[in-house]
């Protein structure tokens, strides 16, 4: 789970490490008591009871009302469109967050901070605000969707259009987990490849790349848990076709407006499920990743 | 090769590609494409400089990067801007104004997303120190907790707060004896919006309460501060900026959440709906112009909240640089009063 | 203010920091904590000061327990190794805050941190920043703030340590006066010995969590009590001998050691300072050089000159044993040096005047 954490420029390189002194004053700082108290008063009631609730009420479906509810053709169709337009969201964030990453590090051109501070928008932008501009871009009137319907590519109300407001919306993640890292490189390493005879491209592979693709992982990671879990934009942008455009999110609301709550329950949890399993598939990834280029 | 032809066919499918990846049109695009590639691999290959040739590779990569975040961010931010003011300002300013229900929205955005920032901020402190000065078990565990947030739907968070609260739920019938409503009402909205911000404060400033560590808060106590003396006139002081910058990414998030504030609120026009349910709303309605009006104000709120961020960004570096230059040059000595110990 | 340290121990998980110590300080001493890092020093300084809890034992203030007083209220002036110094408060706020958290009255302060700008020379400084001060500056203010709440002992963790040579010897100086003047109980903590030496009235040497010798300056440097101090001080030529019968074998070079009387033979270590050796050339017996008489003696040791190295008024002689089985070092004055003239390839008889011979203790490890 550690590699959820949110990417922020503040940060610290991991080589920076608090002085060595830090485990030896439980008994001297004041507040252990109030703010452990606070925490977990937080934490259980808004997370843990929360999500123990969600389990508690899939489960007392028992296992055959749960497949009922939760295996429908409709939902299974939902996991799939979530699930892939997610996978590619996520890879194509990773690539673009890479390129931009790449750019923002190792290249001084006019324009540089405002490109860095753009990068920013997706986290700031509310969501239902690019999904509402992002239908109306890719529409047949829109600016973009003027150029592109003609050519048979429907931005908007489709699969694509998934794809394409999860990239916004993951974008900062794939950018700011890769950035630090990159930051981090030894230049010298790389020119020492050029030095020995390696080309650039031999270079960026052999040499760049295994260094900071445990942080392209991470940043996938956190692309696709953003993703998986998005609603707010895909439901101006998707149509919400069933077995066409409609994600599981989307499919766990509009169940809920039928107050079916025990299928919207049943579908939550295996959504909750894919997204946990996807963590854990990229964190071992992500392990195996760092154990070699170690 | 096989693999990968089937893998390009199912890639093709889900996007229902198929149809334009023939394309005369689409392949003509192509085909010039590679030759124009083709065409600059020479051109740069018969250059003698090498330095031209990294020069112009990396004037396409900027290129490339600045078409990226151009098409991906700049053009949608802009097109807001552009739809919302289309019809002039004065009908941009009857869209937000004029409409009881847009204002009421704007109200409650106002009223929901500073009472979540304020619990979050009240968490994070006291999770960050919890987590930054002391060693406890299953201390690791609950900095993953803190994390789930991320990783859980919005839309399933909110349908765990109705399983909790609605009518149905666990505590509805309970809440409902006494007249109490969480859910479609404001108190569900702030519950759902917390959540979903819970980890944004507390992110910020566990590593930055690390790398100060905890020596200035020690010298506190043995000078006699108590609790209170020390977190005011210490540890508060020298996170300031670190909480600013987390409060300010949480206020963010917390405007504009729609997931969660949309399954707990059940958007009753007037009286739930927060400013992004508003845009939702009046584009389900067909009123896109006065979606976009509304969309511009969290999209002016966004790029206030950007500027504010590049600027607490800016003390953040230039206080972890000076935390950093205490550390390592204490050995310097400044000419003016260095030895006047005689 | 005396200080009493009895059994105390602590532990950080697996890492034993401190092993039952006791320690009893007087009134008015500069005591000086040395040892190697991870050898427990600062654990104990912390402890004393309230900043950590012992796991056992007890801390004593004239005789009073104060193991489980809260350090806000030990009245310790503290001066952390890189002087936590609050970053966004003034010099004159960092030394007033001790008062300001007491409540004093805003005269009192005023005119009690100016006093205190003066004693530490920083004088006009109150306004600037830590960020502005030099290294010797922030270390004074760190004092300063210490001595604000008119603490009852003063407890430095290695108070010079991120300090320049110069700024570092000129502070040091200055500590000693004005640890003179105030006449507090001191106690600071090193891992620098020429500091411990010069600046305390008392060292402790520590190891392991150990107290390793306690004694004065000189106690401790001429009679170290174990073979770790004798390490831990440095600067020695170490052989393994063997000791039988009154007698310690160094290369084979009889010694007189009356403490092991015994006739089976041990293994034994064997320490030669350099500056207590006597060095002569041999054939040509150097008519009034220094130890020229010794140079016939029977516990001299063959040996032939490699190099000489001036370091400032002494000059080091590396020597060769005959069977160029070791290296050894001797110090001479280098004015001495200089009017031998040794030259590398010389053939030397050293003689040790002063030799500590310990024998393999089984927990000794260095």
């Amino acid at each position: 789970m550690h590699s959820t954490m949110p990417p922020s420029a503040t940060i610290p390189p991991r080589s920076r490490r608090p002085p060595p002194s830090r485990r030896a004053f439980r008994t001297v700082l004041p507040g252990f008591g109030i703010s452990l108290a606070i925490t977990s008063l937080v934490i259980v009631s808004l997370v843990i009871f929360p999500l123990a609730v969600l389990f508690l009420r899939a489960a007392s479906l028992g296992p055959a009302g749960f497949l009922a509810a939760a295996w429908t053709p409709r939902a299974r169709a939902a996991y799939a469109v979530s699930l892939g337009a997610s996978l590619a969201a996520a890879g194509m964030s990773s690539l673009v967050g890479l390129l931009v990453a790449w750019v923002l590090v190792r290249l001084e051109f006019p324009g540089r901070r405002i490109l860095d501070a753009l990068v920013d928008v997706p986290l700031a932008l509310p969501t239902a605000v690019a999904g509402l501009v992002y239908s109306t871009l890719y529409v047949e009137k829109g600016w973009l969707g003027q150029w592109l319907v003609p050519l048979g590519i429907h931005g908007a109300y489709s699969r694509l259009g998934i794809v394409l407001v999860l990239v916004f919306v993951s974008l900062p993640f794939a950018v700011r987990v890769v950035q630090p890292v990159i930051e981090s490189l030894d230049k010298d390493t790389e020119e020492a490849a050029r030095l020995l005879g390696a080309s650039r491209s031999q270079t960026f592979l052999r040499v760049v790349l295994p260094g900071i693709l445990p942080a392209v992982v991470t940043g996938f990671a956190l692309a696709l848990a953003r993703s998986l879990g998005e609603y707010g934009s895909v439901v101006f942008i998707s149509g919400n076709m069933p077995f066409k455009t409609e994600i599981a999110p989307v499919l766990i609301v509009s169940r809920l407006e039928e107050f079916a709550y025990a299928e919207a329950t049943a579908i939550a949890v295996v959504l909750l499920a894919m997204s946990l399993a996807m963590l854990v598939v990229v964190n071992v990834l992500q392990q195996r990743l760092v154990r070699n280029s170690q | 090769m096989a693999s990968n032809s089937r893998w390009k066919k199912s890639l093709l499918n889900f996007f229902h590609l198929e149809h334009y990846w023939k394309h005369p049109l689409f392949s003509a695009v192509r085909r010039t494409g590679q030759r124009l590639a083709r065409g600059l691999r020479q051109w740069s290959h018969s250059l003698s400089k090498a330095a031209t040739a990294t020069r112009l590779s990396e004037l396409l990569l900027i290129a490339a990067a600045v078409a990226s975040i151009g098409l991906l961010i700049v053009v949608p931010l802009a097109s807001v801007f552009v739809a919302a003011f289309a019809n002039g300002p004065r009908a941009w300013w009857e869209a937000i104004a004029h409409d009881p229900d847009t204002r009421h929205a704007i109200w409650l955005s106002l009223t929901v997303a500073p009472v979540a920032v304020a619990f979050n901020t009240i968490f994070g402190i006291a999770a960050a120190w919890l987590v930054a000065r002391f060693r406890f078990p299953g201390r690791t565990l609950l900095v993953s907790l803190f994390d789930v947030p991320f990783s859980v739907s919005p839309v399933v968070a909110g349908l765990a707060l109705v399983l909790i609260f609605g009518r149905q739920g666990l505590f509805g019938p309970t809440l409902a004896t006494f007249g109490a409503k969480v859910i479609f009402a404001w108190p569900g909205l702030v519950l759902a919006t917390t959540f979903v911000t819970l980890p944004m404060v507390v992110r910020e400033l566990i590593p930055v309460m690390e790398a100060i560590g905890p020596e200035e808060e020690l010298a506190a106590v043995s000078l006699g501060a108590n609790g209170w003396q020390v977190f005011w006139r210490i540890t508060l002081p020298n996170i300031r900026w670190a909480l600013l910058h987390g409060i300010v990414l949480a206020n963010a998030r917390a405007m504009g959440e729609f997931g969660a504030v949309y399954v707990v609120s059940g958007h009753i026009a007037g009286a739930t709906d927060t400013m992004p349910l508003r845009v939702e709303k009046l584009f389900q309605e067909y009123r896109t112009p006065a979606s976009m009006a509304v969309a511009s104000v969290l999209a002016g709120l966004a790029l206030v909240t950007l500027v504010a961020k590049v600027v607490i960004e800016r003390q953040l570096e230039a206080e972890s640089k000076e935390l950093e230059a205490a550390r390592a040059s204490d050995a310097g000595t400044d000419p003016t009063t260095g030895g006047d110990l005689s | 203010m005396s200080i009493g340290v009895h059994g105390v121990s602590k532990s950080f998980g697996t890492f034993q920091a401190l092993e039952n110590v006791s320690l009893d300080i007087p009134h008015g001493t500069l005591l000086a904590l040395l040892g190697p890092s991870g050898s427990g020093k600062t654990t104990l300084l912390r402890i004393i000061a309230g900043l950590e809890g012992p796991d056992a034992g007890r801390i004593e203030e004239d005789g009073q327990d104060i193991t489980n007083r809260h350090a806000r209220q030990r009245e310790v002036g503290f001066v952390f190794q890189h002087y936590a110094l609050f970053r966004h408060m003034s010099v004159f706020e960092n030394i007033a805050f001790g008062m300001r958290v007491r409540k004093a009255p805003a005269a009192e302060i005023t005119s009690r941190v100016e006093e205190l700008l003066h004693l530490v020379r920083l004088d006009g400084l109150g306004a600037r920043k830590p960020a502005q001060l030099s290294g010797g500056q922030r270390q004074r203010v760190a004092l300063a703030r210490a001595l604000a709440i008119r603490p009852r002992i003063l407890l430095l963790d290695e108070p010079f340590g991120a300090l320049d040579a110069k700024v570092r010897v000129e502070l040091r100086q200055w500590l000693r006066r004005l640890h003179d003047e105030i006449g507090m109980t001191s106690i600071f903590v090193t891992h620098d010995q020429e500091e411990a030496f010069e600046l305390a009235d008392e060292v402790v040497v520590m190891n392991h969590g150990r107290i390793e010798q306690r004694g004065k300056p000189d106690e401790v440097f001429d009679k170290p009590a174990t073979p770790f101090v004798m390490d831990f001080l440095g600067n020695v030529n170490l052989f393994h001998g063997r000791v039988e019968n009154g007698r310690a074998f160094w290369h084979g070079v009889p010694i007189d050691y009356p403490d092991y009387p015994h006739a089976q033979s041990r293994p034994a270590r064997v320490y030669l300072r350099p500056h207590e050796l006597d060095i002569a050339r041999t054939g040509t017996a150097a008519p009034g050089g220094l130890g020229g008489a010794l140079a016939a003696a029977a516990q001299s040791l063959p040996a032939t000159v490699v190099r000489l190295t001036r370091t400032g008024a002494m000059t080091r002689i590396t020597c060769q044993t005959g069977d160029a089985s070791h290296e050894l070092h001797v110090d001479l004055p280098s004015a001495v040096a200089r009017e031998i003239a040794f030259q590398p390839g010389d053939s030397v008889a050293i003689t040790p005047r002063h030799v500590r011979v310990f024998l393999p203790d089984p927990e000794y490890v260095i």
